[in-house]
């Protein structure tokens, strides 16, 4: 299996090392075809962004990294190792990368401190007091260590997200996975969270983020990727991206949302 | 409605209290009298509860026998709980040996001071207790009610009263919950095979009868036991009655499942946990606290279904009951019999009524996302 330069990059290497490469991947939901010949690598430390319409298939392109939804054909790497239908190995994966909600999915049933934990004590087999040492400097780091012993459902929605990336960097990902992470807050509370990223962004963590926030996509992000009807139409550094987007199908959308 | 605007020159007039603040006459008249059908209600369930209640006091208490030997004793014209006095032994012990009877009160005091604690917050070293009630518990138990190491046999078919009705009932919950959540969690299964076993298991015995089931367990089963093999009669039908009651705890925990929102598999998936560790640690806490009305409705049909077990000969506490008011001394006392039977099944039905309530706001933890 060729797993070398297959796929079409159009930026340069920002770390040395590939830490997703997608090569040729296609998906099907029945007979509906969501994701056409997929080729994307991401590298070490760099950060992405993709957007694109409704339906373009960007949620389902970011859940095939972590197998929340299987592919049909091609290959999908991370960190070199292929995601097949081995269960050990998708574990062992799902370790490596993790992966913010739209809708924070938190458990409810758990405090602030036990979603955090939960993950580090099962999974990783740390001791709790560790754990909780661990899980009380990441609620520093997004600001709410003073939140550690409530409730999913007593926080506010930009709480309960800044706690969801908290919970996920607990694990110690290699690589962070962005679902919309703002679009089901209340416009004043998206910043808190963006901010909480921005800093992630700084510390060098690889991130793919599907998310229409302009913005910090022009702050953060070295590389935009456009998808639409199940395809990378465009990818390009956000400057060209913005200025110079050269299928029409991009200047549609920018205009879109731009416009407002 | 030409000027909509006006500035008040008098003070605003007192507000009533808040209704439930208010004096019994204005919750009468708001919760009892506010319309002419109410008021007919009310006053059609006073005269229903004036016919009732003192006639029943009446005979219930007032001029009810306690003492005598047999019903010709009872001659105050009430009740006559001479008959469950001098039967009392019986309904709570059934034919268990008079000497040995103390192995059963040390069994259910064991259970009580055990479980008990289990159920009441704060109380320290929960875990051992749970150790002791779930792992240890029932050898000790089996021990005390059946015998061996020392202590004398005494045959199953000696168990009855109270003492059969809280076994049966016992195990059967106890069975049955672990069993009809595996089940439930195997018709979800995204094996076909697993799945296909599940639901036909459930369905199975969701179509039949109790009364059929217990049949089935006690008449035909041995037909296909090699002859000679001797299969106790009370084990058989606790089996059969945990599987059958596995199959609805099933349903009602099917039902938690699927009010689970997607999202919560999702980020469990998604942070490596396996399928038996998300569904311990995430899915269950949550699916089973939706359910527990529904579980412990389950539980107290269960309770009563136990009574059912007369129709195999087994003497439950309602048919001990039975059988005592038909014996010739007592003829004439099936009511006593049937009202004390009710006032017992009342007790312990309503306990758990009750404490599936507390549960339900002890793990009230605020909105679900
Ligand atoms: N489980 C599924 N079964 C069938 N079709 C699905 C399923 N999930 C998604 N789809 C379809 O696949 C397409 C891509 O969905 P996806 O969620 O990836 O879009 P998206 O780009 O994330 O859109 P949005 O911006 O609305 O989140 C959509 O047309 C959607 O209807
Ligand atoms: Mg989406």
């Amino acid at each position: 299996m060729a797993t070398t330069e297959a796929a079409a990059t159009t930026s340069p290497p920002v770390g040395d090392d590939v830490a997703i490469q997608i090569l040729g991947m296609h998906k099907w939901y029945g007979n509906f075809h969501v994701l056409k010949n997929i080729d994307l690598t991401v590298y070490n430390g760099e950060r992405i962004v993709i957007c694109g319409p409704s339906g373009s298939g960007k949620s389902t392109l970011i859940r095939c990294i972590n197998r929340l939804e299987e592919h049909q054909q091609g290959g999908i790497f991370v960190n070199g190792n292929e995601l097949t239908g081995d269960l050990k190995g998708i574990d062992a994966i799902r370790r490596e990368v993790g992966m913010v909600f739209q809708h924070f999915n938190l458990f409810p049933h758990l405090t602030v401190l036990e979603n955090l934990t939960l993950a580090p004590i099962w999974v990783r087999k740390v001791p709790k007091a560790e754990a909780e040492e661990a899980a009380m400097s990441y609620l520093e780091r997004v600001k709410i260590p003073e939140q550690a012993l409530k409730f999913p459902g007593q926080l506010s929605g930009g709480q309960q997200q800044r706690v969801a990336i908290a919970r996920s960097l607990c694990m110690n990902p290699k690589i962070m996975l962005f679902d919309e992470p703002t679009s089901a807050l209340d416009p004043e509370m998206i910043s808190e969270v963006l901010d909480v990223m921005v800093e992630l962004a700084e510390t060098g963590m690889t991130m793919l983020c599907v998310t229409h926030e302009m913005g910090f996509a022009r702050k953060v992000a070295n590389r935009i990727i456009f998808m639409d009807e199940g395809e990378i139409v465009e990818q390009n550094e956000p400057e060209e991206f913005f200025h110079n987007p050269k299928s029409e199908r991009t200047k549609l959308f920018l205009s879109q949302i731009l416009s407002h | 409605m030409t000027d909509n605007s006006f500035v008040r020159t008098e003070s605003h007039p007192d507000l009533p209290p808040p209704v439930r603040h208010t004096g019994i006459i204005r919750w009468m008249r708001q919760n009892l009298f506010s319309s002419w059908f109410n008021t007919f209600l009310t006053i059609s369930s006073l005269y229903l509860l004036y016919r009732i209640v003192p006639p029943f006091l009446e005979w219930a208490i007032f001029s009810a026998d306690l003492s005598g030997s047999t019903y010709q004793d009872c001659t105050s014209g009430g009740a006559c709980w001479a008959m469950v006095r001098v039967r009392f032994d019986q309904f709570m012990y059934g034919f268990f040996p008079t000497t040995e009877r103390w192995r059963v009160d040390i069994g259910f005091l064991l259970l009580f001071a055990t479980a008990i604690p289990l159920m009441i917050d704060g109380i320290p070293g929960k875990k051992y207790l749970a150790i002791f009630v779930f792992a240890i518990y029932p050898f000790v138990a089996f021990l005390l009610f059946h015998g061996g190491f020392g202590l004398e046999i005494v045959d199953t078919a000696q168990w009855g009263g109270l003492m059969l009705t809280l076994v049966l009932a016992t195990v059967t919950i106890v069975v049955s919950l672990p069993l009809g959540i595996l089940f439930a969690l195997g018709r979800r299964s995204e094996m076909p095979i697993i799945r296909m076993i599940c639901i036909g298991f459930i369905e199975l015995w969701r179509g039949v009868p109790l009364i059929t089931v217990l049949f089935m367990g006690s008449v035909m089963l041995p037909l296909f036991l090699p002859p000679g093999t001797n299969f106790d009669k009370i084990l058989r039908t606790l089996i059969v009655m945990a599987l059958f009651a596995a199959a609805y705890m099933a349903e009602v925990v099917r039902g938690g499942l699927q009010a689970i929102p997607k999202g919560q598999y999702e980020a469990a998936q998604a942070m490596g946990l396996s399928y038996w560790k998300t569904m311990g640690l995430i899915i269950l806490p949550q699916a089973l606290k939706i359910v527990i009305p529904g579980i412990v409705n389950t539980f107290i049909a269960l309770f009563k279904d136990t009574t059912l077990v007369l129709v195999i000969g087994l003497l439950d506490f309602l048919s001990i009951i039975q059988s005592a008011t038909t014996h010739k001394n007592w003829l004439g006392t099936s009511t006593e019999g049937y009202v004390f039977a009710a006032a017992v099944y009342w007790i312990f039905c309503f306990s758990m009524s009750r404490y599936s309530i507390r549960l339900e706001r002890k793990l009230d933890t605020g909105h679900r996302n």
